[in-house]
């Protein structure tokens, strides 16, 4: 009887799904949206604004810090052969939390549990100079969110706040993001909204910033109150985004407008 | 648009916090046929008001601004809007597009109910004033083609 009745709605759930979503073969990264001096900024190492965040982040990561006075490298050793790859799989499930963290909370977690040391802000240089440089060694790496059956749940409930109308302006990430990527909002193009460069460079922060920040962004956009960082919510829309973009490589640290 | 599409004249009752900030209309069919203020708009104004940033209407349409640069393009031309619907359609589509399609991404200017975490700065409060629903209407008529 239950069985049946999950059946009938994991049908339905795949008849709304194939409507609404972007089929693989016409995904694209917003680096495909941009302008060709843009794109310039992003394909050229030694002119994207981006790398200045990752040479702070290797610095860091040699540094020894916390009550352990312990650097990432005496545990993780060099990031180019530990950190391969790993970006790709986040957000990821935490054991201990039960709950799935985005890589900003992963190395806080490391910063708060292994050198016990305190957690670094949001959107601060440090964490966004860590994170760039964790990502930046996945670069080019397919998107693979774990298939952890216990990531489920959470990517079901990120899908759903990505559908979800909301704020004063009444609209879901879903109506801009599948229904009119490759139109123009005023002056914006907007695109599928793929998480593939973070953190990155925006030309418009004039800084690197995170994935949350945009999707924050995203949310005062249509008069929405924004959750705050590191709000479970934004993990669970993280994990959609990385579930919507399984396969696409990675390019992080990009540059957007 | 052909026939009514809400059937008879529907009073909206809005909540009882709105009902201070919401004056009471009655849609008839595809429209609202009073002015929202009892006043006649000002179309010179409508337009000003049409094109700021803050109305939102140009991120996704575009229309006769030649002054404008950045126009959206996820919505109608707004040239000819007012040979296609009457003054009345015009003011329903102002005050709340999802009554005539239920799955427009038109937000709804005159409604502050229904809605999911609206920031604290616009809570409770319509996108649009009476007033300035009323000067658009009115410069929307002038758009013919
Ligand atoms: C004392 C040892 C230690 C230190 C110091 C440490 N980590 Fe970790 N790190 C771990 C362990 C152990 C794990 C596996 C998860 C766990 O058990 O916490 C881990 C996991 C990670 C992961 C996730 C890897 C994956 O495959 O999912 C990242 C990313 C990471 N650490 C980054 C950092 C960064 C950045 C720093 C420095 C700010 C740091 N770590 C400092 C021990 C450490
Ligand atoms: C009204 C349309 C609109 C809505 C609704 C919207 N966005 Fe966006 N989004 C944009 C635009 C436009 C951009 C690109 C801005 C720019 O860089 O110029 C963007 C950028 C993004 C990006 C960055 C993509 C990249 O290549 O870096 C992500 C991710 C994203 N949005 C996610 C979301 C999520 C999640 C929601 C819902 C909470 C949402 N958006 C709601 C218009 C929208
Ligand atoms: C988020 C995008 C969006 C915004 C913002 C928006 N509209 Fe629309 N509008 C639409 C769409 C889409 C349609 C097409 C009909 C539909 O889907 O409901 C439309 C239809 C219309 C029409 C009818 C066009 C025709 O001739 O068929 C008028 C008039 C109009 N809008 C005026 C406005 C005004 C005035 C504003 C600002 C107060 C505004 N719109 C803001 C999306 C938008």
């Amino acid at each position: 009887m239950r069985l049946a009745g999950l059946i009938v709605l994991s049908a339905l759930f795949a008849v709304d799904a194939a409507s609404a979503e972007i089929p693989q073969a016409e995904r694209r990264s917003g680096y495909s949206f941009m302008a060709p001096d843009t794109r310039a900024m992003q394909d050229d190492d030694t002119i994207n604004p981006g790398m200045l965040w990752v040479l702070d982040g290797e610095k860091l990561w040699a540094r020894k810090s916390g009550v352990t006075n312990k650097a990432c490298a005496d545990c993780h050793q060099d990031a180019r052969a530990s950190m391969k790859g790993v970006a790709a799989h986040y957000p990821a499930i935490d054991k201990a939390l039960g709950r799935p963290v985005d890589l900003e909370q992963r190395i806080n977690l490391c910063r708060t549990t292994h050198q016990q040391a305190t957690p670094l802000p949001y959107e601060s240089r440090e964490l966004l100079a860590l994170t760039a440089f964790v990502a930046q060694q996945s670069r080019g790496a397919a998107i693979e969110p774990g298939n952890d059956p216990q990531l489920a749940p959470f990517v079901a409930k990120g899908r759903e706040l990505f559908m979800q109308r909301q704020g004063q302006l009444n609209l879901g990430c879903t109506n801009c993001h599948d229904e009119n990527w490759d139109k123009r909002l005023a002056g914006s193009a907007i695109t599928q909204g793929h998480p593939t460069g973070y953190p990155l460079y925006r030309l418009e922060w004039q800084s690197l910033g995170s994935l949350q920040r945009r999707l924050r962004a995203c949310m005062t956009g249509i008069r929405a109150q924004a959750y705050d960082y590191g709000a479970p919510e934004l993990v669970e829309l993280e994990l959609y985004l990385m579930s919507r973009a399984r396969g696409m490589p990675l390019e992080a640290p990009a540059i957007r407008p | 648009m052909s026939g009514p599409i809400l059937a008879g004249a529907l009073l909206a009752l809005p909540g009882l916090a709105a009902a201070q900030e919401l004056r009471g209309y009655a849609v008839t069919g595809d429209a609202i046929a009073k002015s929202l203020t009892g006043a006649p708009g000002d179309p010179a104004r409508g337009r000003t008001t049409l094109l700021n940033r803050q109305s939102t209407c140009i991120l996704c349409h575009n229309g006769p601004f030649p002054e404008e640069k950045f126009q959206g393009d996820l919505a109608p031309n707004l040239v000819g809007s007012g040979s296609r619907w009457s003054e009345g359609q015009l003011r329903l589509r102002l005050v709340d597009a999802s009554r005539l399609n239920e799955a427009t991404i038109m937000p709804s200017y005159y409604r502050v109910d229904g809605l999911h975490r609206v920031g604290p700065a616009w809570r409770g409060k319509p996108i649009l004033s009476a007033e300035q629903i009323e000067d658009i209407v009115a410069y929307l008529v002038t758009l013919r083609e």
